[in-house]
């Protein structure tokens, strides 16, 4: 049952000027395209589940952003959202993905045997290895839009594939309304629970409604598979161990997808996917491969030293504190993972990080030495 | 036979539509407000697939409360209206939600009494010793323009040019300007804070997730008198709050002065083609059902270190029809034994009763706390009767 919508119906007796957001304080990937004109182009289209454009706005206007961090400002409420809006979210996914083009298309490859190294990240240093992506439910509106309904019938078709899992990657479902205190205690302890999002960002998208009915945690009994069902995305999965043995990771991440992926096509169901923006998630910054592989790994001497930005920059990687985005470094110790998700496939995105974080590493030594790291210091990929 | 097939397709049509809902029905089993206390799967099935005619709909309306299980003690209402007709095309869940919020008022037999007549107000003159200030609230919404968890930029636009122009057009001691929360410089954002008069954007959950605060702070602002006695906030959680302040004991003048302001605006904003939201049934028409009716708050902050005390001031209070919150307003503490008392009605009692109400209450508060200085004793009044 399509989501109730109201706003069009009003809108369309007010002109496009009037119903024009004030964006003159803003500063994110939406408002930086969204003109006068194309707002009103777009201002009487409706995806075919109701999903207006006010609807894809409204996280943008509802925060003007920083001065210093672009958020996108942005997100979609169903795989139709990306065509009906293409006027504004071509020149957005744009900007956000490094000049990636409305003809370009996007390479998906998960076959982890293309991975050249990354099971030897030196642990002195790297301390724990992640590969994170998302998947949505093709037919099933995304967490801005979806209904009750609808998102209960994500979570029942995610229980049942995640059933079927066998070997190392066999596990169990917790739903957040269902668990017990120990279970929960558990889960926190483990670092694998989220909570209702607090993040304006999130919050003003509609994605937090209904909390917490429908939404889950599932993860293999090895503890190195996790799944998130109904977050910011139908899916998120996480591959994660302790240890620099990123291949064993990225390899795990692969087959734990390919295998999800054919469980769920068994009972009629695919991803959201096409060859022009991979796979099909909530926000824009996720298209592609919504992937991003990461290690948590101790920088005290590089992290320090003027060019680490400029170094990071080049690798195509960014640095975020062990907390995960908008957290600070603790220690030293920091999140170094892929900055792009689109136009580079799984494999070549893992590969930036397996050697990027090989050359940090070389610096972080060199460094420690009392050495220098001008020779080492890189091209821009 | 034709009319057997008949009810049994329609029985049948009736079935599938309760199965289809059945999976969108919220699970409401850990909540504790009105509209979980009224919401049964078979009036969601009946419900689910109305719309107001701006599109407004049933889950729109019950977002917040689903959204907000609510607290054991606290029975928040937990479903706005969108629009003045939510209140007839939800009215299968929204009238019990009404008689349970106020008190046995059943919106389907009874009228409501609008008086907004302030010389029949008496001994509204309070000891200054114990009470510091007086204040009457309401609300009032444009008819024809959505309310704040519906409405698209452009009508709260209007809804805050409709206001303005109106406003502009009041004189003497009414007198004032507006001060538009997009425009506003640094010293008079300072100046309104220290005046207690500047509003923020919303954080209480409760507001938030029934779509109130969108486009913040877009054509959201204050207006005060240049006296700073009258002062109205456009666009916050209604079209227009009102409110008549000022320090002292004269609750008489604050409501004088409230009735004035408020006709004095229904005559400019009807000057101009427009009306304000009211009908018999359910008399002002705001966003939260908990203010239909006269939308009204008349209290006082007061002194009351003795009484507060006393283990029957929680009874005296319930049976004056008063209640009590901390000088920050809703949701906080009292300090230093000051308390802000108020009715606690809404719907069913006009405005003049209730300003009666609050003034006869708060001087027998007042009597009892000048008796305990004494150390004399003091009595429970006799509840006041309801319509129950």
């Amino acid at each position: 049952m399509p989501f109730g919508n109201t706003h069009n119906q009003m809108k369309m007796n007010y002109s496009a000027e009037q119903e024009y957001p004030d964006l003159s304080k803003h500063n994110n990937h939406m408002a930086k395209v969204l003109t006068p004109a194309i707002y009103d182009r777009l201002r009487s289209k409706q995806t075919p589940s109701g999903f207006t454009l006010d609807d894809v706005i409204q996280t943008g206007v509802d925060n003007p952003g920083h001065p210093f961090i672009m958020t996108v400002g942005c997100v979609a409420g169903d795989e139709e959202t990306y065509e009906v809006f293409k006027e504004l979210l071509d020149p957005v996914i744009e900007d956000r993905h490094g000049g990636y083009k409305p003809s370009d298309k996007h390479k998906t490859d998960l076959n982890p045997d293309n991975l050249k190294g990354g099971d030897d990240l030196d642990p002195n240093y790297v301390l724990s290895s992640r590969v994170r992506t998302g998947r949505s439910i093709r037919g099933f509106c995304l967490p801005p839009h979806c209904s009750r309904g609808e998102r209960r019938m994500v979570e029942k078709l995610s229980n049942e594939a995640l059933d079927s899992l066998t070997g190392d990657l066999k596990g169990k479902y917790y739903a957040l309304k269902n668990m017990t205190d120990a279970e929960q205690q558990q889960l926190i302890d483990d670092h694998f629970l989220f909570d209702k999002p607090v993040s304006p960002l999130l919050l003003a998208s509609g994605m937090a409604r209904d909390w917490p009915d429908a939404r889950g945690i599932w993860h293999n009994d090895n503890k190195t598979f996790l799944v998130w069902v109904n977050e910011e995305d139908h899916l998120r999965v996480i591959s994660m161990q302790k240890g620099g043995n990123m291949k064993e990771v990225f390899n795990r991440f692969c087959t734990g997808l390919t295998k999800i992926e054919s469980l769920f096509k068994e009972k009629g169901h695919e991803f959201m996917w096409n060859e022009h923006l991979g796979y099909v998630l909530t926000c824009p910054s996720n298209l592609g491969t919504g992937l991003r592989a990461g290690v948590h790994m101790k920088l005290p001497n590089m992290s320090k030293h003027a060019k680490f930005e400029e170094v990071l920059k080049r690798l195509r990687l960014q640095k975020r504190g062990t907390g995960g985005v908008d957290t600070a470094a603790v220690g030293g110790v920091f999140d170094i993972s892929n900055a792009d998700r689109l136009g580079f496939s799984e494999v070549e995105l893992v590969q930036m990080v397996v050697d990027g974080v090989k050359l940090l590493t070389e610096m972080e030594k060199r460094l420690e030495k009392g050495q220098s790291i001008d020779d080492l210091i890189p091209a821009q990929k | 036979m034709v009319f057997a097939l008949v009810l049994v397709l329609s029985c049948l049509h009736w079935l599938i539509f309760l199965f289809l809902c059945s999976a969108e029905y919220p699970d409401l089993r850990k909540h504790n407000n009105c509209m979980a206390s009224h919401l049964t799967p078979a009036i969601y099935a009946k419900l689910c697939d109305k719309a107001t005619p701006n599109g407004f709909t049933l889950d729109q309306a019950i977002q917040t409360g689903v959204d907000n299980p609510g607290h054991p003690f606290i029975k928040t209402v937990g479903m706005v209206a969108g629009d003045e007709e939510s209140y007839e095309v939800f009215g299968d869940l929204l009238d019990p939600v009404i008689t349970e919020r106020h008190n046995g008022y059943d919106p389907r037999t009874m009228k409501h009494p609008t008086d907004l007549d302030a010389s029949k107000i008496h001994s509204g003159q309070f000891d200054e010793r114990y009470v510091l200030s007086s204040r009457v609230r309401t609300g009032r919404s444009i008819r024809g323009l959505s309310l704040p968890p519906a409405c698209t930029r452009a009508e709260r636009r209007e809804v805050e040019r409709v206001v303005i122009d109106a406003l502009s057009g009041l004189k003497g001691d009414l007198t004032g300007r507006y001060y538009s929360l997009t425009q506003m410089t640094e010293k008079e954002q300072q100046q309104l804070i220290d005046d207690h008069f500047l509003f923020d954007k919303p954080v209480s959950p409760l507001l938030t997730c029934s779509g109130m605060a969108r486009d913040w702070p877009d054509a959201r602002g204050i207006w005060h008198n240049n006296e700073k006695t009258f002062l109205i906030w456009v666009n916050e959680e209604d079209h227009t709050r009102v409110i008549s302040m000022e320090k002292g004991g004269n609750m008489k003048r604050v409501f004088e002065r409230f009735c004035r302001g408020l006709k004095e605006v229904e005559r400019l904003i009807q000057e101009r083609g427009w009306e304000f939201m009211w009908n018999e049934r359910l008399g002002y028409i705001l966003t939260c059902p908990s203010n239909l009716g006269t939308g009204l708050r008349a209290g006082v902050h007061v002194k009351l270190p003795l009484l507060s005390k006393d283990p029957r001031f929680s009874k005296i209070l319930d049976n004056l029809r008063l209640q009590k919150r901390g000088t920050g307003g809703v949701d906080t503490a009292a300090v230093g034994g000051t308390f802000d008392i108020s009715n606690l009605d809404r719907l069913g009692h006009s405005e003049v009763q209730l300003v009666q109400t609050v003034i006869d209450g708060v001087n027998y508060l007042v009597e009892c706390e000048k008796k305990l200085e004494k150390g004399q004793d003091i009595k429970v009044p006799p509840p006041i009767k309801q319509f129950k």
